[in-house]
């Protein structure tokens, strides 16, 4: 029993809240090993973190409260140790990594103070803090570390701040990483970076890693071992193959049916028909910096063409252009005929009708103030001409069952949605105003799994009921297989290449897409296993 | 006054019958108690100057700084007297009227205008902005008290004066506060969902972007409030605002200062309705934070549980 490195047994942990307890984590039991990778693998409100903050005594108590369980660390119990013990245990023997690098980083300090300061703490002179902190950044990678290490937080890109976490992380070479969703926030090429990274790291020191994740790409890339989390119990657990292959919960299978990129492709739509956008080499400065570069693409009436890119390759600040949310540099974008970027604002006006836009969060993107009707008929407020006032509600409700909600819902307000159920709200607000092309900006990519599944089935039904057009903005290719019928792929404000998704996913003919397609992980871990060593063959030549 | 303000704002905030604030007002009770005495005070402002002038400017000199909790004397008394003999209660309920008119009536004017300059800067164009703040930076860096002598000296000191005088010294206050709000309100999602939609600039400013800087505007009214009033008292101790025989709360603590020693009834039992008014308003609109938020609004329709 105490062989293991890390051991939790029979966890509870409740939270108290007003509206009632609720039992974040039931009865869960795991192990680690040293030099081993434990995926818990999760959605949202699953408790997957939860046992890792009450391994790091982060859990508020109250409202929080361990009411059962045991945490053994080398056969120490954490749970009954005094806080000054367990502080030393903490940052010393286990550390932590975290989603967000930028909130986990002090502003105010340079990185290599923030990484010195762990060791100083813990009682290492400040000239050897600071060689260690140097070895440590050329470690995880940062390039030209020593002006890098008087540098601030905001100088770095998310995939170097969250390798100088890791650094901070391993400042103390310690014997577990508990890293919670390292990579959620990164691009899919900085994710293969950033997880090799963690697997090189882990192979030099034996470390035990800890990888919270609801990605079951991430797990096949890394993990040996997966606990899979339900609701607060752990539904399932075995190594990654296993799990992949036998999902024996249905939890597990639902989840692993609901992961994106293995269904068919949609055949590209005739293109004898007129399109109803045409962009026309559109571009946008910034000052010197340009964000959008000259670019082209059409849209045709009941069409999806995806744009898909990493953050900073400008297919936000196209979907803002076309919006008139920003004032294009040069170009133009014709809808139906007319210039959306020269059209005056009484035009425009009118035309907000036909084109609806559907936000990535969509927690901020409803006004959390308003009540669900409210939001829905703001659209006829603003053009009246929609439907006479007497017949808001019902057109509300109808709108609701539409998107698959409860009619009777109307009074309620958005945070008493879950997330998909918010998106739901959106995509009705957006259907209020009865458009033809519904510009969606990472629309799912804030949502769960099977919840993402759920709102794209729901975006095809409208647009099998509705004859609607999307122009889908996201940066997950595998999503984007399954639903577009055309695929753009964007870099650095440059349209790189487009074409029908077919076309990209089998024949990509230009690098960057290659690159993508490469780094994008595939839930199945022998696949992946193969892909990495692939990758590494090219490494090493 | 500004208890009316307050509560004529919940209603049309507020989707659900009155009944249902009441309720929520019931829950809390520190901000019911708030209401009540608010509502007490409101009461003495309208009916106090009717009821009781005579009686408060009666001199009475055998009943010289008289001491309070004197249960023999009339009820009026219980308070003390004042220096000429004056019934303390009965000055403060009569004073009530001329302190809450100048005091709520500054900080309605310069929440109004601060909060609708304060909108127009954050959500217009660079070159208003400027003018504004610049406008905004001359009044504070302009000593209010010397303002306020000036323009007091040339105008009678009547309490629209002062009123108008204290509300553009404290307009920056709002004005910073609310142009901040909205420069950061104007980036969230929703509003550039509602320009998606085609709102004009006045839908966005009035109905997304005002009701979320709402309660912190009002928080900053009823800490304003206390300021005000002392503000008010202390242009009256310099022969310029409300003079003798008018009557503020301010002012008598100012007259009660010389006898701080000998009898300090005269300057605490104003002071303490100062001080009552002000955290009954703080608390009042802690509650309307809660009870304006959908969010939040749920603390206050449970039942309350002990911890």
């Amino acid at each position: 029993m105490t062989s293991h490195l890390l051991q939790v047994t029979n966890l509870s942990v409740d939270f108290h809240t007003a509206q009632g307890t609720v039992h974040a984590v039931k009865n869960v039991s795991w192990h680690l090993d040293r030099g081993e990778t434990l995926a818990i693998l999760g959605e949202s409100g699953s408790g997957k973190s939860v046992s890792a903050s009450a391994i790091m005594n982060l859990i508020d108590i109250p409202p929080g409260e361990i009411v059962s369980g045991e945490v053994l660390f080398n056969g120490l119990s954490l749970l009954k140790m005094p806080d000054a013990d367990r502080r030393r245990i903490n940052g010393n023997k286990i550390a932590m990594i975290f989603q967000d690098p930028l909130s986990h980083l002090n502003p105010v300090y340079s990185v290599g103070w923030q990484i010195a300061e762990i060791m100083t703490t813990h009682g290492m002179s400040a000239e050897k803090a600071r060689l260690r902190t140097l070895e440590l950044m050329h470690r995880v990678g940062i390039p030209e570390a020593e002006t890098k290490i008087n540098a601030y937080p905001h100088q770095f890109s998310g995939g170097q701040r969250q390798r100088l976490m890791i650094a901070m992380a391993l400042a103390l070479k310690p014997d577990i990483l508990i890293a919670d969703e390292p990579t959620t926030a990164l691009d899919v090429t900085v994710q293969a970076q950033i997880l090799s990274l963690l697997e090189e790291l882990q192979q030099e020191t034996g470390m035990g890693l800890l990888l919270i994740t609801h990605d079951l790409g991430v797990v096949a890339e890394v993990a040996d071992r997966v606990v899979v989390m339900n609701s607060g119990e752990i539904v399932e657990t075995g190594t990654a193959a296993e799990v992949y292959k036998n999902p024996v919960h249905p939890y597990t299978k639902k989840l692993i049916d609901a992961v994106p990129g293995g269904g068919e492709m949609a055949a590209p739509l005739d293109t004898g028909i007129k399109p109803i956008l045409e962009v026309d080499r559109l571009s946008k400065h910034f000052g010197s910096f340009i964000a959008l570069d000259d670019a082209s693409l059409t849209v045709l009436p009941g069409e999806t063409v995806a744009i898909v890119g990493e953050s900073g390759s400008g297919k936000s600040t196209l979907a803002k252009t076309l919006l008139r949310l920003e004032e294009a540099t040069s170009g133009a974008a014709f809808y139906e005929g007319r210039d959306l970027v020269t059209m005056a604002p009484s035009d425009l006006f009118e035309l907000r009708r036909d084109i609806q836009m559907v936000f990535q969060d969509p927690t901020q993107s409803l006004n959390p103030r308003m009540s669900v009707g409210s939001l829905i008929s703001e659209a006829f407020v603003i053009h009246p001409e929609i439907l006479a006032k007497d017949k808001w509600t019902a057109r509300v409700q109808e709108l609701l069952a539409q998107v698959g909600l409860d009619p009777d819902h109307v009074h309620r307000y958005p945070h008493q949605f879950s997330g998909g159920q918010r998106q739901r709200i959106a995509i009705a607000r957006a259907l209020a105003l009865e458009p033809k092309l519904i510009i969606c900006d990472e629309a799912v990519s804030a949502l769960d799994v099977s919840i993402q599944a759920q709102v794209i089935d729901l975006l095809n039904r409208l647009q099998a009921e509705l004859g609607l057009s999307y122009l889908f903005i996201a940066h997950d290719l595998p999503l984007v297989r399954d639903f577009a019928h055309r695929v753009v792929v964007m870099q650095g404000g440059r349209i790189v290449e487009q074409g029908p998704v077919q076309q990209i996913f089998e024949n990509p003919r230009e690098d960057y897409t290659r690159a993508l397609l490469a780094a994008s992980l595939h839930p199945d871990p022998e696949v992946q296993a193969e892909r990495r060593k692939e990758r590494q063959l090219q490494e090493a030549e | 006054m500004a208890s009316q303000d307050t509560d004529t704002l919940v209603i049309p905030d507020a989707p659900r019958p009155i009944v249902q604030i009441l309720r929520m007002l019931w829950r809390d009770k520190f901000a019911f108690c708030a209401a009540i005495f608010l509502l007490i005070v409101v009461f003495c402002a309208c009916f106090g100057p009717l009821l009781f002038e005579d009686i408060a400017t009666k001199q009475n000199l055998r009943g010289r700084n008289a001491p309070p909790f004197d249960f023999s004397k009339d009820w009026l008394f219980w308070l003390g007297g004042d220096a000429l003999g004056r019934p303390l209660l009965a000055r403060i309920m009569v004073a009530a009227q001329n302190t809450l008119m100048v005091a709520s009536g500054a900080v309605f004017f310069s929440l109004t205008i601060g909060t609708a300059l304060g909108l127009i800067a954050g959500y217009k164009s660079n070159l208003t902005s400027q003018i504004i703040m610049r406008m905004a930076d001359v009044i504070m860096s302009f000593p209010s008290l010397l303002l306020a002598v000036i323009v007091l000296f040339m105008l009678p000191p009547s309490v629209f004066n002062l009123v108008i005088v204290l509300a553009i010294t404290r307009i920056p206050v709002y004005l910073r506060t609310s142009r901040a709000e909205v420069l950061e309100i104007r980036e969230r999602m929703f509003v550039q969902a509602a320009k998606v939609m085609g709102a004009s600039s006045g839908r966005i400013v009035f109905r997304h972007i005002l009701p979320v800087i709402l309660p912190t505007m009002l928080t900053i009214a009823t800490l304003d409030f206390a300021l005000v009033v002392l503000v008010e008292s202390s242009l009256s101790f310099l022969g310029i605002g409300i003079q003798p025989p008018e009557i503020t709360w301010g002012l008598m603590v100012a007259q009660g200062r010389p006898y701080l020693t000998s009898a300090w009834w005269l300057s605490f039992w104003p002071g303490l309705a100062i001080i009552l008014t002000t955290l009954s308003l703080n608390l009042l609109s802690n509650w309307m934070r809660t009870a304006l938020d959908p969010v939040q609004r749920w603390r206050l329709e449970i039942a309350r549980k002990k911890k």
